[in-house]
Protein backbone atom coordinates (compact mmCIF):
# COMPACT_ATOMS: atom_id res chain seq x y z
CA UNK A 1 0.00 0.00 0.00
CA UNK A 2 2.57 2.14 0.82
CA UNK A 3 4.69 1.86 -2.25
CA UNK A 4 1.81 1.60 -4.35
CA UNK A 5 1.28 5.14 -3.13
CA UNK A 6 4.38 6.40 -3.84
CA UNK A 7 4.25 5.73 -7.21
CA UNK A 8 0.72 7.52 -7.30
CA UNK A 9 2.86 10.45 -5.42
CA UNK A 10 5.77 10.75 -7.75
CA UNK A 11 3.43 9.99 -11.25
CA UNK A 12 0.61 12.25 -10.31
CA UNK A 13 3.12 15.27 -9.14
CA UNK A 14 4.95 14.90 -12.20
CA UNK A 15 2.12 14.88 -14.76
CA UNK A 16 0.74 17.74 -12.42
CA UNK A 17 3.58 19.98 -13.22
CA UNK A 18 4.22 19.03 -16.23
CA UNK A 19 1.05 20.02 -17.37
CA UNK A 20 0.52 22.91 -15.85
CA UNK A 21 3.44 24.46 -17.24
CA UNK A 22 2.59 23.65 -20.96
CA UNK A 23 -0.66 25.22 -20.01
CA UNK A 24 0.65 28.66 -18.83
CA UNK A 25 2.89 28.31 -21.02
CA UNK A 26 0.08 28.65 -23.94
CA UNK A 27 -1.65 30.96 -21.70
CA UNK A 28 1.36 33.66 -22.23
CA UNK A 29 3.23 35.59 -19.30
CA UNK A 30 0.74 37.29 -16.74
CA UNK A 31 1.25 40.60 -16.37
CA UNK A 32 -1.56 42.27 -15.23
CA UNK A 33 -2.41 41.86 -10.96
CA UNK A 34 -5.65 43.91 -11.02
CA UNK A 35 -8.18 41.84 -9.19
CA UNK A 36 -10.37 41.63 -12.62
CA UNK A 37 -7.61 40.82 -14.93
CA UNK A 38 -6.74 38.21 -12.20
CA UNK A 39 -10.26 36.55 -12.55
CA UNK A 40 -10.66 36.66 -16.26
CA UNK A 41 -6.64 35.03 -16.46
CA UNK A 42 -8.38 32.43 -14.13
CA UNK A 43 -11.34 31.99 -16.29
CA UNK A 44 -9.23 31.97 -19.59
CA UNK A 45 -7.03 28.94 -18.06
CA UNK A 46 -9.62 26.96 -16.32
CA UNK A 47 -10.45 26.29 -19.64
CA UNK A 48 -7.38 25.12 -20.72
CA UNK A 49 -7.37 21.43 -20.94
CA UNK A 50 -3.50 21.16 -19.78
CA UNK A 51 -4.29 23.06 -17.18
CA UNK A 52 -7.85 20.53 -16.31
CA UNK A 53 -5.24 17.88 -17.05
CA UNK A 54 -2.91 19.08 -14.41
CA UNK A 55 -5.87 19.83 -11.62
CA UNK A 56 -7.29 16.74 -11.46
CA UNK A 57 -3.28 15.04 -11.31
CA UNK A 58 -2.23 17.48 -8.74
CA UNK A 59 -5.50 16.28 -7.02
CA UNK A 60 -4.38 12.37 -7.06
CA UNK A 61 -1.44 13.64 -5.78
CA UNK A 62 -2.71 15.65 -2.52
CA UNK A 63 -5.14 12.87 -1.90
CA UNK A 64 -2.41 10.36 -2.60
CA UNK A 65 0.12 12.40 -0.23
CA UNK A 66 -3.02 13.03 2.25
CA UNK A 67 -2.91 9.09 2.69
CA UNK A 68 0.46 8.57 2.71
CA UNK A 69 1.46 10.58 5.94
CA UNK A 70 -1.31 9.18 7.50
CA UNK A 71 0.43 5.78 7.12
CA UNK A 72 3.53 6.31 6.95
CA UNK A 73 6.22 8.74 8.53
CA UNK A 74 7.27 11.59 7.41
CA UNK A 75 10.74 10.60 7.37
CA UNK A 76 9.56 8.79 4.44
CA UNK A 77 6.74 10.05 2.88
CA UNK A 78 8.60 13.38 2.00
CA UNK A 79 11.86 12.36 0.35
CA UNK A 80 9.85 10.14 -1.17
CA UNK A 81 7.60 12.46 -2.46
CA UNK A 82 10.29 14.61 -3.41
CA UNK A 83 11.73 11.48 -6.02
CA UNK A 84 9.37 13.61 -8.31
CA UNK A 85 12.15 16.29 -9.05
CA UNK A 86 13.81 13.66 -11.17
CA UNK A 87 11.01 12.82 -13.57
CA UNK A 88 10.25 16.52 -13.67
CA UNK A 89 13.71 17.92 -14.67
CA UNK A 90 13.93 15.17 -17.36
CA UNK A 91 10.31 15.56 -18.87
CA UNK A 92 11.75 19.27 -18.57
CA UNK A 93 14.62 18.85 -20.83
CA UNK A 94 12.64 16.65 -23.07
CA UNK A 95 9.08 17.65 -23.57
CA UNK A 96 9.16 21.42 -22.75
CA UNK A 97 12.66 22.08 -24.35
CA UNK A 98 13.93 23.89 -21.34
CA UNK A 99 17.88 24.59 -21.40
CA UNK A 100 18.53 22.11 -18.62
CA UNK A 101 22.52 22.81 -17.96
CA UNK A 102 24.65 21.62 -15.77
CA UNK A 103 23.69 23.71 -12.50
CA UNK A 104 19.93 22.68 -12.93
CA UNK A 105 21.12 18.83 -12.56
CA UNK A 106 23.68 19.30 -10.16
CA UNK A 107 21.43 21.76 -7.67
CA UNK A 108 17.80 19.02 -8.47
CA UNK A 109 20.41 16.61 -7.50
CA UNK A 110 22.26 18.51 -4.12
CA UNK A 111 18.36 19.29 -2.98
CA UNK A 112 17.23 15.53 -3.24
CA UNK A 113 20.29 14.34 -1.25
CA UNK A 114 19.72 17.49 1.22
CA UNK A 115 15.91 16.24 1.67
CA UNK A 116 16.58 13.11 2.55
CA UNK A 117 18.85 14.05 5.19
CA UNK A 118 16.58 16.98 6.83
CA UNK A 119 13.73 14.27 6.85
CA UNK A 120 15.92 12.39 9.13
CA UNK B 1 17.71 45.95 -19.00
CA UNK B 2 14.47 46.89 -17.23
CA UNK B 3 12.14 44.38 -18.82
CA UNK B 4 14.96 41.48 -17.35
CA UNK B 5 14.95 43.48 -14.25
CA UNK B 6 11.06 43.37 -13.60
CA UNK B 7 11.00 39.89 -14.51
CA UNK B 8 13.32 39.07 -11.94
CA UNK B 9 11.72 40.97 -9.15
CA UNK B 10 8.80 39.46 -10.28
CA UNK B 11 9.82 36.10 -10.18
CA UNK B 12 10.90 36.62 -6.87
CA UNK B 13 7.60 37.77 -5.43
CA UNK B 14 5.99 34.68 -6.90
CA UNK B 15 8.48 32.70 -5.82
CA UNK B 16 8.12 33.60 -1.97
CA UNK B 17 4.91 33.64 -2.36
CA UNK B 18 4.91 30.27 -3.55
CA UNK B 19 7.29 28.69 -0.76
CA UNK B 20 5.61 30.16 2.03
CA UNK B 21 1.73 29.16 1.27
CA UNK B 22 3.50 25.43 0.60
CA UNK B 23 5.09 25.29 3.89
CA UNK B 24 2.48 26.89 6.21
CA UNK B 25 -0.39 25.00 4.13
CA UNK B 26 1.50 21.74 3.96
CA UNK B 27 2.19 22.77 8.01
CA UNK B 28 -2.12 23.29 9.11
CA UNK B 29 -2.30 19.74 6.57
CA UNK B 30 -0.24 17.34 8.37
CA UNK B 31 -1.46 18.73 12.09
CA UNK B 32 -4.82 18.16 11.13
CA UNK B 33 -4.66 14.91 9.47
CA UNK B 34 -2.53 13.76 12.61
CA UNK B 35 -4.78 14.49 15.02
CA UNK B 36 -7.33 12.52 12.62
CA UNK B 37 -4.97 9.45 12.57
CA UNK B 38 -5.96 6.50 10.24
CA UNK B 39 -9.04 7.86 8.01
CA UNK B 40 -9.33 3.87 6.14
CA UNK B 41 -9.78 4.26 2.13
CA UNK B 42 -12.50 5.51 1.65
CA UNK B 43 -13.32 8.44 -0.36
CA UNK B 44 -15.93 10.12 1.87
CA UNK B 45 -13.70 9.64 4.62
CA UNK B 46 -10.84 11.67 3.04
CA UNK B 47 -13.64 14.49 2.02
CA UNK B 48 -14.56 14.66 5.34
CA UNK B 49 -11.31 15.42 6.81
CA UNK B 50 -11.68 18.16 4.56
CA UNK B 51 -13.85 19.62 7.23
CA UNK B 52 -11.28 19.45 9.87
CA UNK B 53 -10.69 22.97 11.08
CA UNK B 54 -6.86 22.42 10.59
CA UNK B 55 -6.90 20.96 7.29
CA UNK B 56 -9.49 23.44 6.37
CA UNK B 57 -6.97 26.08 6.86
CA UNK B 58 -4.36 24.17 5.35
CA UNK B 59 -6.40 23.47 1.80
CA UNK B 60 -7.03 27.32 1.93
CA UNK B 61 -3.44 28.12 1.87
CA UNK B 62 -2.69 25.27 -0.81
CA UNK B 63 -5.17 26.92 -3.22
CA UNK B 64 -2.78 30.31 -3.05
CA UNK B 65 -0.09 28.03 -3.31
CA UNK B 66 -1.48 26.85 -6.89
CA UNK B 67 -2.58 29.97 -8.01
CA UNK B 68 1.32 31.75 -7.27
CA UNK B 69 2.55 28.78 -8.88
CA UNK B 70 0.42 29.00 -12.38
CA UNK B 71 0.98 32.79 -12.18
CA UNK B 72 4.79 31.90 -11.84
CA UNK B 73 4.89 29.20 -14.52
CA UNK B 74 3.06 30.93 -16.94
CA UNK B 75 6.43 32.98 -17.19
CA UNK B 76 9.63 31.05 -15.94
CA UNK B 77 10.84 27.46 -16.58
CA UNK B 78 9.51 24.35 -14.71
CA UNK B 79 12.90 23.17 -13.82
CA UNK B 80 13.99 26.05 -12.57
CA UNK B 81 10.28 26.23 -10.59
CA UNK B 82 10.81 23.67 -8.83
CA UNK B 83 14.62 23.63 -7.72
CA UNK B 84 14.16 27.18 -6.54
CA UNK B 85 11.07 26.43 -4.65
CA UNK B 86 12.51 23.23 -2.83
CA UNK B 87 13.80 25.55 -0.27
CA UNK B 88 10.37 25.38 1.04
CA UNK B 89 12.08 21.73 2.88
CA UNK B 90 14.51 24.21 4.39
CA UNK B 91 11.93 26.60 5.49
CA UNK B 92 9.98 24.04 7.11
CA UNK B 93 12.81 22.29 9.11
CA UNK B 94 13.01 26.57 10.44
CA UNK B 95 9.50 26.40 11.29
CA UNK B 96 9.93 23.10 13.21
CA UNK B 97 12.55 24.30 15.24
CA UNK B 98 10.56 28.04 15.83
CA UNK B 99 7.25 27.32 16.45
CA UNK B 100 7.35 23.41 17.96
CA UNK B 101 10.74 23.42 19.60
CA UNK B 102 12.15 21.10 17.29
CA UNK B 103 15.69 19.87 17.69
CA UNK B 104 17.58 20.42 14.60
CA UNK B 105 20.02 17.61 14.18
CA UNK B 106 23.07 17.12 12.26
CA UNK B 107 21.58 15.64 9.91
CA UNK B 108 19.19 17.74 9.56
CA UNK B 109 21.74 21.01 9.42
CA UNK B 110 23.54 18.67 6.48
CA UNK B 111 20.00 18.53 4.85
CA UNK B 112 19.66 22.16 5.66
CA UNK B 113 22.95 22.79 3.64
CA UNK B 114 22.55 21.04 1.04
CA UNK B 115 19.09 21.88 -0.56
CA UNK B 116 20.30 25.64 0.00
CA UNK B 117 23.24 25.28 -2.22
CA UNK B 118 21.84 23.15 -4.76
CA UNK B 119 18.62 25.99 -5.02
CA UNK B 120 21.47 28.86 -4.78
CA UNK B 121 22.97 26.79 -8.23
CA UNK B 122 19.76 26.49 -9.60
CA UNK B 123 18.52 30.12 -8.68
CA UNK B 124 21.84 31.36 -10.49
CA UNK B 125 20.40 30.35 -13.50
CA UNK B 126 18.04 32.70 -15.73
CA UNK B 127 14.51 31.98 -14.59
CA UNK B 128 13.31 31.13 -18.63
CA UNK B 129 15.21 29.41 -21.20
CA UNK B 130 13.83 32.14 -23.54
CA UNK B 131 15.81 34.74 -21.69
CA UNK B 132 18.56 32.37 -21.24
CA UNK B 133 18.80 32.35 -25.57
CA UNK B 134 18.09 35.96 -25.67
CA UNK B 135 15.57 35.63 -27.20
CA UNK B 136 12.56 38.41 -26.65
CA UNK B 137 10.32 37.68 -23.91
Amino acid sequence: MKWLLVLMVICATTVGDVFRSLGMRQHGEIHDFRPGAIGSAFGMVARNSYVIISTCAMAVSFFSFMKLVSIAPMTFAVPMSAAAFIPETLLARVLLKEAVDWRRWTGVSLILIGVVFISQ
Amino acid sequence: MPATRNLTAKTRLFAALTILSNVAGNSFLTRGMQQLGDIGNSPFALIGALFHPWVALGVVLLIVWTLSHMALLSWADLSYVMPVTAISYVVTAFAGRLFLGENVSLARWTGIVLVTAGVTLVGRTAASSSLMEGKPQ
